[in-house]
């Protein structure tokens, strides 16, 4: 596995190569990031040096830097200003939130936008597929911060089918299992439609490609000949080819989620990783930023990492490049 | 203008998606221009008390916010706006990667390498974050800085497309022939590898206004890019959060030009990318 090891590698110098971008670029902006803490009151001199003491702000910035990158591959990143608490604990507190949003847009995504594809691609350039095209490109043209007030508005105000913001009913905090679980689920659909609607483009668009591809290979054009029936010569034979070109979508579908659930979350109070990091943002606190944008540059890594191994596992002609 | 050029016009135009695109962008463009001429002050605000969140109507169109500011006026504005921005950093954006890709792809060796590894890291830190990170420590970015901000985030795609095919157009004949006639390194990328590689730099260059109108009214919606009293539409959308329920215009028509615009941008982008790649449809 020469392959593997190799990728792997490379994988952890992009992350470490990141690290060090995000490190100096927030060292080189003109700004202060203790800025936000004396902004109410002005602090004595006394107050800023131990508060640069408490952030290291005040070593040189080389040891600075190598204390940032040691506290990054264990996760440590200092402590939330807004919260004053650990950024490890409140990036763990709110990790379950996201990935079951995540989970669930994966889900959307991987079925019916796949699916959707493959129509595209079986009903190449007739109406069905213009209408379809068309859509997944405005549903990518929307702001997704807009497009949840929207279903808000219509599913939640108007039509009262739907919990417009959080995750549960605070009600039901001790009901049965049963009864949580179907809140819990009627909380997600508003999220999860709206992140899914925003970044299914991708997949549809992937999939059609790849099938176009595979429809047109000398093996599905025998399968025909042979009189299989359409259903087994698109789904036995041109999917299954079109398989491991898809799934390097997952290194793409990544990064669009990660930076969805920032505006998705904060739309719908729903308490995870992307609120954590709006509101992070718009109260300036820099350690739990830095914290979630190495968690997602790590996400990214990670992503495409995997993907490519998948795509190796499908179809060793990857591995030789 | 050159042949090309025409030929791709007319390309784009032939194709559905590049007509809709076209036209729509072209009208959104005159009322963005045209606009403030008809329309009362975006700042302007009327009586409090009986010209707030009026609905459209005669007066005014689109209605009023809970400002009592004329919202069709605003959007004009905020679309004005959003335009200059994507266009600017796309721009920018585009000459950048450009830049980088054909230094890249002509300089071998250990230039390329470092660049293209950077390029590597670079695109896996998602936009948006190193965009909050940078504007959560800058306070109240200028304009300017912000269109600079979005163009040095955007780069990254494009220098890598233009380094790829600057690689394999390295080998051809006419560039051979380039060298073998004393031509220098400079002028080799300039006159001879840029003109081939303007394909994809346009592709990217239309795809990426859209991508930046979107992150301007994201950035906005969360506080950090537009501040007011600037109209702009994703701050629109924000300051409509506390009545957009009981005055969904005030949200509803921001957005709506928002995806309008956008969608736009795309349809051209895409019927730019099937009419110089044919085989990607």
């Amino acid at each position: 596995m020469n392959w593997l090891a190799r990728r792997a590698l490379q994988a952890a110098g992009t992350a470490l190569i990141a690290l060090t971008l995000l490190f100096f670029l927030v060292r080189s902006l003109p700004g202060d990031p203790l800025a936000i803490l004396s902004e109410d009151r002005p602090l004595t001199s006394e107050q800023v040096r131990d508060l640069q003491r408490r952030y290291q702000l005040d070593q040189p910035l080389g040891s600075q830097f190598v204390a940032f990158v040691g506290g990054a591959l264990q996760g440590d990143f200092g402590t939330s200003i807004q919260y004053g608490r650990p950024v490890r604990q409140l990036v763990l507190e709110r990790l379950p939130r996201t990935l079951l949003l995540g989970a669930a847009v994966l889900l959307i995504n991987f079925t019916l936008g796949l699916w959707l594809g493959v129509q595209q691609a079986l009903h190449r350039g007739r109406p069905i597929d213009r209408v379809l095209t068309t859509l997944s490109l405005a549903g990518y043209a929307t702001p997704s911060f807009w497009l949840g007030l929207m279903l808000v508005l219509l599913f939640a105000v108007r039509l009262h089918w739907l919990p417009a913001a959080g995750s549960l009913d605070p009600g039901l905090e001790s009901a049965g299992v049963a009864s949580v679980f179907g809140d819990r689920l009627r909380h997600l659909v508003l999220p999860a439609l709206t992140l899914a609607a925003v970044s299914i483009a991708s997949s549809m668009r992937y999939q059609r490609a790849a099938m176009l591809d595979a429809l047109r290979q000398p093996y599905v054009i025998a399968a025909r000949a042979r009189g299989l029936t359409d259903r087994r010569v698109v789904w036995g034979h041109a999917w299954r080819s079109a398989l491991p070109s898809v799934l390097t979508l997952f290194g793409l579908w990544l990064p669009i989620l990660v930076v969805g659930a920032v505006f998705v979350e904060q739309v719908f109070a729903w308490q995870g990783l992307g609120s954590l990091t709006a509101g992070a943002a718009a109260a300036r606190d820099y350690p739990l930023l830095m914290g979630t944008a190495v968690l997602a540059t790590a996400a990214v890594v990670t992503g495409s990492f995997l993907s490519d191994v998948l795509h190796a596992l499908l179809d060793p002609r990857a591995r030789a490049e | 203008m050159t042949a090309p050029a025409v030929a791709l016009v007319q390309a784009v135009w032939k194709r559905p998606g590049g007509r809709v695109g076209t036209i729509a962008l072209v009208l959104l463009a005159l009322l963005a221009l045209g606009g403030p001429l008809l329309l009362p002050s975006p700042t302007a605000q009327g009586d409090l008390l009986h010209e707030a969140l009026l609905p459209p109507g005669v007066g005014h169109l689109l209605g009023t916010d809970q400002l009592s500011r004329d919202v069709l006026s605003r959007i004009v504005s905020g679309l004005r706006l959003s335009l200059v921005i994507g266009l600017a950093s796309a721009l920018l954006a585009v000459v950048l990667g450009a830049a980088v890709g054909l230094v890249a792809g002509t300089r071998a060796g250990l230039v390329d390498a470092v660049l293209m590894r950077t390029v590597d890291a670079l695109l896996a830190i998602p936009r948006l974050f190193v965009l909050l990170l940078v504007l959560a420590v800058w306070d109240r970015v200028p304009l300017p800085a912000l269109v600079l901000l979005l163009a040095l985030t955007g780069w990254y795609g494009t220098s890598r497309l233009v380094r790829a095919e600057t690689v394999r157009l390295r080998g051809e004949d006419f560039v051979r022939a380039a060298e073998a006639l004393g031509a220098g390194r400079m002028r080799i990328a300039l006159r001879h590898l840029l003109p081939n590689v303007a394909a994809p730099i346009l592709v990217a260059g239309t795809l990426g206004v859209g991508d930046v109108i979107l992150l301007e009214a994201g950035l906005t919606y969360l506080g950090l890019g537009i501040r007011p009293p600037t109209p702009s539409l994703g701050g629109m959308v924000l300051d409509s959060r506390s009545v957009f329920v009981t005055a969904p215009w005030t949200s509803i028509f921001p957005g709506l030009v928002i995806v309008l615009t956008v969608l736009s941008v795309n349809l051209v982008g895409d019927a730019l990318r099937e009419a110089l790649d044919p085989r990607s449809t």
